[in-house]
This record gives C-alpha cells, structure tokens and sequence, in this order.
C-alpha cells in the first residue's frame, strides 16, 4: 500500500563523544560517574572571565575520523558559537563549528543483508557537549536539577547525506559508523552512557520522484533498533499523511519506546535564531599536512577492508567474516588462533559459536576469555591431525575455559594422548571382538552397519582416545582375519 | 534605519529580557539612531576576504584534579545537595539534542 | 612627602632596600582611601586584611633575604571587572553583587608573585560599557580635578583612584578607550598593551576581540613597571601572544600628526591647542613630524561599535541567575532568567545586547557584522600601511576634557562619540599611550594620544619619556 507509493528518504546526525581524558576547552577529566558538580572548573562552568583553549587530542581524533572516511580536512577550521539559553548549558551559546568544520564530506560503505551500500557523508565538527538536567517532580516542588560534569566534554558531530531509504538501511549504517569509531579507538561506543547518539532526519516523497520534503528530526534514539523502529513508525505516518492529500511540515518528534510512536516536541512559535558568529576567544584552528599525515599513519585496518580480507585470506564465508570483524578485539582473537591453528575455516567455527559464547557470558569483556588465541589455534591444529579427537577437544576446551592452560599440557596431564600404538590397539579390537560375536558375524555377513557399532564399542573402551582411523584399520584387519578363521 | 518596537520586542526574546512599553520605546528609538549612524559603513568595499586569525594555543590532555564536592555550587543562588537547582524548564526539550 | 607620591619603580626600589616597610605603604594607601573615597567613589571594595597581610608577607621576605619581585609593596587598585579570588568582583553590575569568584585572573596572580599588594576594587561603568563611570549599578565616581565633572569611563574608578594618589598604578580594562580616555580626563597616563600581550584570562569580557587590560599610573615609571609586570603570553588564552616587543629603530622618532583630525568638529579648542604643544615639544627633541591622514573616524566608531556589541551579547549570555550571581525567581526557568537579566542589567548594558543581537540576527548578520569585520580589517591594514613611514602617531585622546556629570546620559551616540579617537587602536590591535599633556582653559586635564605599530610598546615609550622630561 503506503509502502509502495511512497519512499523514504533519510539522514543521519551521530554525536560520537571521543575518547578523550580532559574536556574539550578545558582540563577537567571526562570520566563517567564522578559526583555531580566536581569535573568541573570556572572554564565549563561559563564563570564571568573564563576563556576556552583546544585540546590538541580532539582534534586528533577528528582528524582521524575524517582520514578514514576520506573526507576533506580545510588548512584552518573555524569554530563559532551557537547563542541559545538553557539551563544546563553555561555560557548561554555553545562552542561549536559552522563555517569551515573540520572534515567536509567523505562517505562510509556498508551492508544490508549482504549487499553493499555507500552513504556520503555532509560533515563533521567539533562542538562542546552540555550538562545533564533532571526533572524530578512536578507540581508544586518541581524543580530542575543541573550537573555540569558533562559540560565541555568533547563531541564529533557527523552528519550523513540524505541518502538512506530504509529504516533497515539507516539501522545499518548507524552499526557501522558505531563500529567505525571504535576500531579507531575514538569512542568507547557506550550506548547506555551516552558517548554514542543518534538522531535521524526523514521525510517521504513519491516513489520515483526527486523532490525532498520537509523532514521531521526524530530524537531520543537510544539503540540501533529503536532507530528501526522509529524510522518505521515514521514511514507510515507521513505515508499516510501524504495519502490523505495533507502536507509534511518540519518538525522534530521525540521516540517513545514505550507506545512505539514518535509524539510532537512542543516547540516555541519562532524558529531559533542561533545567531552563528566566528568565537573570538578560539578563531581558527591551523592544521598542517604534517598533522594529518601523522594522524593517517596511526590508523588500524578499517572494518571494510578487514572483512574483506578475512573472507578472502583465510576462505570463510562473507557473513561469517563480517561477525568476525565486528570488533578488533575479536578480529585479532580469530586471526592469532587461525594462525596457530594453520585452518581458518576450522578456528572460525570455534570462536563464531564457543569463543563468541564465553565473550557474552564474561562479566569483564575479553579478560573474562580464559582461553588463549593461540591455544585455541593449537587445540584445533591438534584436532585437525588427528592427535586428539573432535569430542577430547571439547574436553579440552573446556578445561582451557576455565583455566586458561596450554591444549598440549592439558592433554598431557589428563592422559588425553590418544591410542594409537598398533599393538596396544590390537589388544583392546581383540577384546571389544570377542565380546561382540554377534556383531562380528553380522559384518561378516554382509552388514556394514556392523562395523560402526564395532568401532563405537572400541571408541567407548578407550574413552574416546583411540585414534579413530588407526582404529578403524585394526577393527578391519582383526575381522577380516577372523573371516578366514571362520572360513576354515 | 528606524527600528520598530516589534523588533526590539523579537530581540528581547531572543536576549532573555523582559522590558516594559517604556523601555521598548525609548529602546526602539536608540538603536534606530544608532544604525543611522551606522549606515556610514555601507560604502565598505565588498571585495575583502575576511580573514581570521588563528589561535595561539592548544592543550595537552592532562587532566587536573576535580574540584571538591560542593565548592562548584557553594556560589549558586539555589542549590539540591551537589546539584544547581533551577525552576522547572517551560519548554519540554532542550531546543538542539544534547 | 607622601609614600604614594613616589613612582612605582621607585617606592618599590625602596621597599627592597628595607628603607620603607611595605605595611606603612599599605596603610597610607587605606588611609588615603578612607579620606577621598567618599567623595569620589572611586574604590567599590576595599581589601584591609588581605593587603596587610600580603604587606607583612613581603616584608618578611626582604628581612629573610628573598627576592620579594619587582613591585615589592606596591600597592595598586584593580577595576572591578578583573578576577580576584575572594574579593567581591561585580563588574560594576546588579548581576554580579555579592559574586565571590573562584580563580584569580592571570594580571592578579603576576602582579602577587610580583610583590605588589592588591588593595581592592574600583569602580567601572557597568560591565566596561560607558564613557564616563556613570553606568555603574553603584553609583557615580567623581573627576578629583572638578568634581562636577566625570573622571571618563569605563575605568574612572582607577583613574581617579591614581589622579588622587589613592595608589601609585591602578590596572583598568581598555576595549574602545576605556583606559585611555579617563587617564586623558584625570590627568594620567593610560596605556593600551597591544592586543595579545596582556592575559584576558580573568577579566569579565566585554568584547573579545577588542578587550585588553592596561595600567594607569601618575608617571611612565609606574606604566612600564606594571606593563612589564603582567605582559606575556598565558597557556590560559588563546588570544595571547608568544610574541614579546619589537626593537626601537634607530634615527630620529618619526611622529605622525594627524591634523584633519584637530579641526573636526567636536574638538575643544583647548584639546586642540594642547596636541599642537605636544607635537612642538616632540620636535624640539629631535622627533620628525609627518602629516598622515588618518581612517575615517566616523567610520571606525561604527565598526566599533557593531562588532563591540556584537561580542557582548553573547557574552553577557552566561548571566542567567543558575550558577551565580543574581538571581530573581520565577515558576518557569525560562521566566527566571527573564527577570534575573531584566532586574540585573542598567539601561546601557540591555543598550548594547539589544544592539549587539540585532547585529547578529538572521538577515542582519552579513549587512552589519561581517561588513564591519572586513572595515576593521581594512583599517588594520591602512595602519600597518601608515608606520612603515612613521613610528608613532600623534592625535588627541579624547576630542573634549572631561564633561560635567548627567551631561551625556541621555544622548547614547554623544556618549558614543567621547570614543572617536580610541576605537582605532582596539579595531587595529595597536598599542597606545595617553600621556598628561597639561590643562584647558577652565582648569581641566587634556591627554595626548600616541600610538604605535603592534609590539611597538617601547616606541610608545620613548616618545612619551621625551614629553615627561619636557613638561607641558
């Protein structure tokens, strides 16, 4: 219906908070959690007097965002204040960037379910964060509560072309972009604490037309599928609105979770003049080739390159590459075991369900994975040249996890080495034979079937240890001389 | 330039003052002869690029130590524990995302 | 003679010496206070305790053989729009009573680790904005040669404060004249450093780009001591200039008169004929008068004024009654910042905001402010152009002496006007000096101006030593 006469078109606008350890403008520490009101100084409290100075790392940062989406980096970017009033915001404007921001375009390639995307990016800046206001009651004790530890914290804001045209698009993005950041160690990407936010910009138009509508700002995006779904919920709205003949006017909705439905922000009559002006305290900011190239020089392997090198390097399937380089932390665990292990095919399969499986239930991130890469990657090496059976390797594993102890020792130590002395063998086919007559007729007679029980009860009786195809060769020859034997 | 009293009422709002008819007329006519004289500039050559100068200083990411609990809102004229206490915002959102 | 008679330097070099305490410095200084403050209001807060005790401290460091800096005893006056942790710092506003800051400004910590002894505040029009300390929330601070008269603004409070010897040096803040001008109606010298070589970190921003804090002294010892005392490049702004002084060129100063300037309408005779003596006595000494024709004053108090008030709107954004400072309460937060910035602004300083936030508006913002950006860089570019033929250039302070008390209050563009001649060296970030060039016919102090290309402070300086050794 809606779905098919009207299309979608989307953009977003991301607030990255980089990791850096002071403010942006001043040296109060960045850490989470402090008691209200103390990583603050008279330079974030906007106290009459103060003047604000760049910190050289947030550039850094910036710089290094902009080197890996290939977007342009202007010889002097200028910062400019934003004039608005609010409580939690000291200075009654906000430092941020207007003309000449630090990065202009540049794009970011994704994917949505397999296939390949590339959005274009508009811009991004540098601007300082505001505190953090809480309104506690209402009625007649009603009060707002203002903490300015956040205040001058410093955020990259970047802003997508409006090029996006499904809510499954735009969820994807947003992973990518998240995922982007924290392979270059520019944001820890922590949702629940607010470095990584999320607001999208959409409006609808006739499917096949070119024309762009006026678009509504959605806010209060706190995950990946609540962007799904608000930009969903969206769609439908203007859809309909568009159906019954009305007109789409700009507007910014907030997301509530709790219904599933965006509601109108009530908004002043008049539109904000915020009055952009270049800071006179800050003005512009020089930086040189020399700057930029350092920064390019410190980059990792972008999350692009890095599934597609996987895929290839180590011949596993794309959507298993993709998860493997979900994270560095994770894409480096994988590669360490392949490496050790000599099969890439065999350890991806190991850390996509066992190693992923102990991650999740870690309470303290990778230092909760007792197993080691390269342990991992010899346990399935010893696997792969039969020294120790795929259910030992369980064993094995299991006893890594919980230890961390090197795959060889363990085996020594639990006398895991497997059986494979001939004579030794011999000895243990002759009794498992003797004891199962009616299987060995059987085999004889014609039923291979047989030979799998055989093999199963020689298997049991060596607890898992013989070495299967050694086993299976002497259960063969033992039989076989016993048809002669019964031949006579 | 005369200056309405409509305008000064707009700029008000937008500077977060209240003025009474008085002031917003006495206002209306000090800016207007003010930009008057002001207009002088209107022959200023369009060509010249505007250029702006650069910043002398950047930071190192050191951080100080935090200050005291309490020293922060020990100036503030309404304070809940260790929180600036302010009355409730009319406007349910701040007016740009946080 | 009075301690506070002698120059800075010189009391100082006593001091160190140990033939005069700093604690008697100190309590002639208060007792000067006590007697002539009441009639001049100069000084808004006076710091008894702090002082003697800091004298005490520099006293105790000369018995034990410390070196106690270069302005040991010194006692000096700040304007009260510079930081000064547990001095009340009001910026001469409703908005600020009672507001104890936090931090020193960068100027306060130099001069203390310099041995001076901070005595208190002075009074200011209203957040540096005004010609004349009438704007102060309060009250009026009264010229000591007449006091009828106004002692010029927005740093009266300093300027009467040294013409009355309160203190030897008085620091004030300097955006569009305010230092020079009333050092030009009291009969002192005022300097403006150039733009950058002063710390702003501390001082309660008026216009940023245009701000800078100065001292004011009765004599160019005093000026040069302080000068050296608090000039410098601060990591704590980022406006501030590594850059330090440019050498003296060799030959005789090459002074520029602008004498179009004289015959504008608007300059009182006796401002007139004092310039002229001015000039004659520079060529006496051996200087090279030049005619130069200056930028269009008008012009340039134009531009002035759209950027100045530009900056201070936002600015003055932050006295919202939320983390200190007045506060006025209301249901809403909205309705308290309302009436807070209602009740705690006089009628110059919501002037100014409104002018400065229509200068900004959408629509407004490329007629008015970015016009005015590219005047001022023009006219920064005819100076640079003007001292590579001369050194300093010679024009009065103020086109009038001081004028009587109420007689501009209600003509904003006349009060406006006292500025005409300041405003180029803040637009062009220029260096410059109002020295004492004697007095009217009716009695009254006249400053000459000199001004000097940027870093071109010891050119100032040594035009002015010439005119202090030829008394007018």
């Amino acid at each position: 219906m809606s779905a098919v006469r009207f299309e979608p078109v989307i953009g977003l606008e991301v607030h990255v908070q980089l990791a850096t350890r002071t403010k942006i403008f001043c040296p109060c520490a960045t850490s989470y959690g402090a008691t209200p009101n103390t990583h603050v100084c008279p330079v974030c409290l906007g106290h009459p007097g103060v003047l604000p100075v760049l910190n050289r790392e947030a550039v850094a940062l910036a710089l290094k965002w902009g080197v890996a989406v290939g977007a342009t980096v202007p010889d002097r970017s200028i910062f400019a204040r934003k004039n608005y009033f609010y409580p939690d915001l000291p200075k009654g404007y906000q430092l941020s960037q207007y003309d000449r921001p630090i990065t202009v375009g540049g794009s970011v390639p994704f994917r949505v379910d397999g296939a390949p995307h590339r959005t274009r990016l508009v811009r991004a800046h540098l601007e300082e964060d505001a505190g953090k206001s809480f309104h506690p009651e209402s009625g007649r004790e009603a009060a707002t509560l203002i903490d300015l530890n956040r205040a001058g914290v410093p955020l990259l804001e970047v802003v997508t072309e409006p090029e996006l045209h499904s809510a499954a698009q735009a969820e994807a993005l947003l992973g990518r972009i998240h995922q982007l950041v924290m392979y270059l160690e520019i944001c820890d990407g922590n949702l629940e604490e607010g470095s990584f936010r999320c607001d999208a910009n959409i409006s609808v138009r006739p499917a096949g037309t070119e024309v762009l509508l006026p678009k509504t700002e959605i806010k209060n995006l706190n995950s990946f599928r609540n962007v799904y779904r608000a930009l969903e919920f969206e769609i439908v709205r203007q859809s309909r609105v568009l159906e019954a003949g009305d007109k789409l006017v700009q507007a910014t909705r907030l997301w509530d979770a709790g219904t599933g439905r965006t509601r109108v922000m009530r908004e002043k009559e008049e539109a904000h003049d915020y009055r952009y002006f270049p800071d006179p305290d800050l003005r512009a900011l020089e930086i040189p080739a020399r700057w930029i190239d350092e920064v390019r020089t410190t980059l990792p392997e972008l999350p692009w390159d890095r599934e597609e090198r996987l895929s290839r390097t180590y011949a596993i399937g794309f959507e298993d590459a993709q998860t493997l380089a979900g994270t560095r932390a994770l894409a480096d665990y994988f590669e360490a075991a392949a490496l050790e292990a000599g099969d890439g095919k065999a350890a991806s399969s190991w850390v996509l369900t066992e190693i992923l499986r102990l991650y999740k239930l870690s309470e303290d991130g990778w230092r909760g994975v007792r197993v080691p890469a390269a342990g991992l990657g010899k346990m399935v090496g010893m696997i792969r040249d039969g020294t120790i059976s795929g259910k030992i390797g369980k064993s094995v594993f299991a006893e890594m996890a919980e230890t961390g102890k090197d795959p060889e020792a363990i085996v020594e130590a639990r006398g895991y080495r497997p059986i494979s002395d001939p004579e030794q063998l011999r000895g243990i086919v002759t009794d498992v034979l003797n004891d199962h007559a009616g299987p060995v007729r059987d085999y004889l007679s014609g039923k291979e079937a047989a030979l799998q029980f055989l093999m199963g009860q020689v298997m049991r009786r060596t607890e898992g240890r013989a070495t299967p195809h050694l086993a299976r060769e002497a259960v063969l020859l033992a039989i076989e001389a016993r048809r002669g034997e019964n031949a006579e | 330039m005369p200056i309405s009293e409509r305008t000064i009422e707009h700029l008000a709002r937008l500077a977060n003052l209240d003025l009474d008819p008085d002031e917003r007329e006495r206002l209306a006519k000090d800016l207007g002869a003010i930009l008057e004289y002001v207009e002088r500039l209107a022959d200023t050559e369009e060509g010249t690029a505007l250029e702006i100068p650069s910043m002398t200083q950047l930071r190192e990411d050191t951080p100080t130590p935090p200050l005291p609990s309490g020293v922060a809102v020990s100036v503030a004229p309404e304070r809940h524990n260790e929180l600036f206490k302010v009355p409730p915002v009319l406007g349910s959102e701040r007016p740009k995302p946080a | 003679m009075s301690l506070l008679a002698l120059s800075a330097p010189i009391l100082a070099d006593r001091v160190k010496k140990g033939e005069i305490r700093a604690a008697h410095v100190v309590e002639e200084s208060l007792a000067r206070i006590e007697a002539e403050n009441p009639r001049l209001g100069a000084v808004l807060h006076v710091a008894a305790e702090s002082a003697r005790s800091a004298a005490r401290a520099v006293d105790a460091a000369i018995g034990r053989g410390d070196e106690p800096g270069p302005l040991a005893g010194v006692p000096i006056l700040l304007k009260d729009n510079i930081s000064t942790i547990g001095m009340p710092t009001t910026a001469g506003s409703r908005i600020l009573d009672g507001y104890l800051p936090l931090y020193d400004a960068t100027v306060v910590e130099k001069l203390r680790g310099a041995g001076a002894i901070l005595i208190g505040k002075t009074n200011l029009d209203e957040f540096a904005m005004g010609s004349s300390t009438e704007n102060s929330a309060f009250g009026i601070t009264r010229n000591p040669w007449d006091m009828t008269r106004v002692p010029g603004g927005s740093s009266g409070g300093s300027a009467a404060a040294v013409a009355s010897a309160m203190t030897p040096v008085a620091l004030g803040s300097d955006t569009g004249g305010s230092v020079r001008q009333p050092a030009s109606f009291c009969g002192v010298y005022g300097l403006l450093p150039t733009y950058g070589r002063v710390s702003r970190y501390g001082l309660i921003a008026f216009a940023s780009s245009l701000d800078q804090i100065g001292p004011l002294a009765r004599d160019l010892g005093g000026i040069r001591a302080v000068f050296d005392a608090i000039a410098g490049h601060d990591p704590r702004d980022a406006t501030s200039s590594p850059d330090s002084g440019m050498a003296r060129r060799d030959g005789a100063l090459r002074v520029g008169i602008a004498e179009g300037l004289l015959s504008r309408s608007g300059v009182e005779t006796g401002v007139a004929a004092r310039l002229n003596e001015t000039a004659a006595r520079l060529e006496r000494g051996g200087a090279r008068l030049v005619p130069v024709t200056l930028p269009d004053p008008d012009k340039a108090v134009a531009t002035y004024y759209l950027i100045a008030t530009a900056e201070a709107s936002s600015n003055l954004a932050r006295y919202d009654g939320v983390r200190y400072g007045l506060r006025v309460p209301g249901e809403t937060v909205e309705s308290m910042m309302r009436r807070t910035r209602s009740a705690g602004f006089g009628r110059e300083v919501k002037r100014r905001i409104l002018l400065g936030t229509f200068v900004l508006s959408s629509g407004y913002y490329d007629a008015y402010y970015v016009r005015a950006q590219k005047s001022r860089a023009l006219l920064r570019r005819a100076f640079l152009q003007l001292f590579e033929t001369v050194d300093v250039v010679l024009l009065p302070t103020s086109p009038t002496a001081a004028f009587a008390v109420g007689d501009r209050t209600e003509d904003p563009l006349a009060m406006y006007l006292a500025d005409v001649f300041t405003v180029y060296a803040n637009l062009a970030g220029l260096p410059a000096l109002s020295v004492p060039a004697g007095r009217d016919a009716a009695g009254l102090p006249v400053g000459a101006q000199l001004m000097a290309p940027p870093f071109g402070e010891e050119l100032l300086f040594a035009a002015a030593k010439h005119l202090e050794g030829t008394a007018a």
